[in-house]
């Protein structure tokens, strides 16, 4: 494979492959994917994001502004949504704390949106290292009221470039709030990265945006529902989207789970730890394989409870101190044993270190097992 | 008989919910009107803010926006950049400008956004109670200023005009009022070159109306056109406070 260091951005040259920061990459795929509107707000370890933004959209004639704040940021996407665009902003997790109220209202309006996190050590300042923390903000909605957001937790450079059409085109099909959720480690990195199979998506019908009311009647978009009936029908419709992404939208990838005799549930960065850990165990012919969710939500829960028909061993590993577990257990409802990985904001988990420690539960699982 | 008066065709057939004496209703009208006589109906989108002037959209027929509170600068903004053909105005109590939304209210300004924010200061927070403002006078009884406000302990009154005006990014900022015949004529005119000052380019431009709440002041609507008077515009005073040729 031939690569080259990219400072100037990606210029489609389809015979190499480009070694970029994922958040270089990502913004890359949002060009391609027809993002027409980028606002951000500088917070490390998501900066070279908002840079790149910088540059490309000038170059593009597209729209970017640095925004006075996350919470200006988020709702000038708001703004570009409901006149027509595609808009994204970008944020790592004590921004993302701001983002949420400008997230509750995209979805209460129902508009599209593309929403960046590279999640960072918390709570509070945190440090500006890796975590996955933000998880339970991100899948439970993350602001006030009852809503829901579509969650995309890739793991690698590569698979940014699958998930940002995905998370523009999802934005567009349901009319709401896209979350990528990522890490400081996957906006960090450099990997080689093609963008081959990068394709605007398709454009849906707009028959709600705000154009000027141009030979139609006026159109007004709005959350507040004086009326508790009116308020109440809202939610329901809304409760019945999310219903229908649940259906329609769950997302995974199993690892050498077909002889499997426990499963380690992981996703984004800590699923490239947990695969690490697994291509060791099987070395010495550990039966430990790994459901990845791509959808932090909506969760895969069926695959889960699939897998514990035959499997009684599951093994959740995060960089948190105990969010995904919560989804897990709430999918296998009791069945199965679950152990349990997990290191809040700080230090990075090494693949060793899991393996040691996936280890040691395999054997006194089998052990119980036995016994 | 000859009609001399007429509801203009950009208001929608309901009744306004403001109290009696409250300068919303007027305010609303001159807009709508403007928006006529301009010819801007098919180019007109509304941001409307949290508070007394959010359910503007009830009334206004044009496209309009509910934003969240003090937001409404940061989503025009977003608004005007994806259709720089259109007129694009927040309308915004002193709550929402001149507290919560300060940040967002003073960037659009300084990054000049081709924007217009009609401002409507009465000096309290309408609908939640009656609370001090940024804007509350010094010495004003409210909810929350039992005893009057004390700049000791609550700061002063916030001037946003002349804040704003020293900002390179705005062009047009004039301060008005709606308590009598003669100023809601030129309250209406104010909003004209605000919107023409949007329209031929210029940036950023805001018109602060002085507008009262006898609700809220616990006084009789022409005492309360009088107060203005004799008490809000000397701590607020009239006129243009910049233009920009």
């Amino acid at each position: 494979m031939r690569c080259h260091v990219s400072r100037s951005g990606y210029r489609g040259d389809e015979n190499l492959k480009k070694l970029m920061s994922g958040n270089a990459a990502l913004g890359e795929a949002a060009v391609l994917s027809g993002c027409s509107c980028y606002f951000g707000y500088p917070i490390t370890p998501q900066n070279e994001l908002t840079e790149y933004m910088a540059k490309r959209m000038n170059e593009l004639g597209r729209v970017f502004i640095q925004s006075e704040s996350e919470i200006a940021a988020i709702n000038m996407v708001l703004g570009a949504s409901v006149a027509g665009a595609r808009a994204m902003t970008s944020s790592s997790s004590p921004g993302m704390s701001l983002k949420q109220e400008g997230i509750s209202y995209l979805a209460a309006d129902e508009l599209p949106a593309v929403i960046v996190d590279m999640v960072r050590g918390g709570p509070g300042m945190g440090n500006i290292s890796p975590a996955q923390s933000d998880y339970l903000q991100a899948t439970r909605g993350g602001g006030h009221g009852d809503y829901k957001t579509i969650v995309l937790a890739p793991g690698s450079v590569q698979e940014l470039t699958k998930v940002v059409p995905l998370a523009f085109d999802l934005a567009d099909r349901y009319r709401n709030p896209v979350v990528i959720l990522g890490d400081g480690m996957l906006g960090q990195m450099m990997e080689p990265v093609d963008f081959d199979n990068v394709q605007p998506p398709k454009e849906y019908p707009k028959d709600y945006i705000l154009t000027g009311a141009k030979g139609r009647p006026s159109r007004m978009i709005r959350s507040l529902l004086f009326d508790t009936k009116e308020e109440e029908e809202h939610n329901w419709k809304l409760v019945r989207k999310y219903q229908r992404m649940e259906q329609n939208e769950v997302r995974y990838e199993t690892f050498l789970t077909d002889d499997a005799e426990m499963i380690v549930i992981a996703y984004g960065i800590g699923a490239r730890i947990a695969k690490g850990a697994i291509k060791r165990l099987r070395q010495e012919n550990l039966k430990v394989g790994m459901v990845r969710p791509i959808t932090a939500w909506p969760f895969p829960a069926a695959v889960l409870q699939e897998f514990a028909r035959t499997v009684h061993e599951f093994f959740v590993f995060e960089m948190s101190a105990g969010q995904l577990i919560e989804d897990v257990k709430l999918a296998l409802n009791g069945r199965g044993h679950i152990h349990f990985y997990g290191r809040p904001g700080g230090i990075i988990p090494t693949p060793v270190e899991l393996y040691r420690i996936i280890g040691r539960h395999y054997y006194m699982a089998s052990r119980r097992e036995q016994s | 008989m000859t009609k001399v008066y007429t509801r203009p065709g950009t208001i929608k057939e309901a009744h306004f919910h403001y109290c009696p004496g409250c300068g919303h209703g007027i305010i609303n009208r001159l807009l709508m009107e403007v928006i006529e006589e301009m010819g801007l109906r098919e180019k007109a989108i509304c941001v409307a803010p949290a508070g007394c002037g959010m359910l503007v959209y009830n009334y206004f027929d044009i496209d309009t926006l509910e934003s969240a509170h003090g937001r409404g600068a940061a989503v025009a903004t977003g608004i005007k950049r994806v259709r720089p053909d259109n007129l694009v105005f927040s309308y915004q109590g002193d709550g929402d400008l001149a507290a919560i939304g300060t940040a967002e209210g003073f960037h659009a300004a300084n990054r000049g956004e081709s924007i217009t924010v009609i401002f409507v200061n009465n000096g309290v927070y309408g609908m939640t109670g009656g609370q001090m403002a940024p804007t509350t006078l010094t010495d004003q009884v409210t909810t929350t200023t039992p005893d009057g406000r004390n700049p000791i302990i609550a700061g002063y009154p916030v001037r946003i005009c002349e804040v704003f005006s020293m900002l390179d990014g705005t062009t047009y900022l004039e301060r008005v009022t709606v308590n009598k015949p003669a100023a809601v004529a030129k309250t209406k005119k104010a909003i004209k070159k605000a919107f023409q000052c949007q329209l031929d380019g210029k940036g950023f431009s805001l018109v602060e109306i002085l507008s009262p709440c006898p609700t809220n002041w616990k006084m009789g609507p022409i005492e309360s056109c009088r107060w203005i008077d004799d008490v809000m515009t000397k701590q607020f005073p009239l006129g243009v406070v910049k233009d920009i040729k």
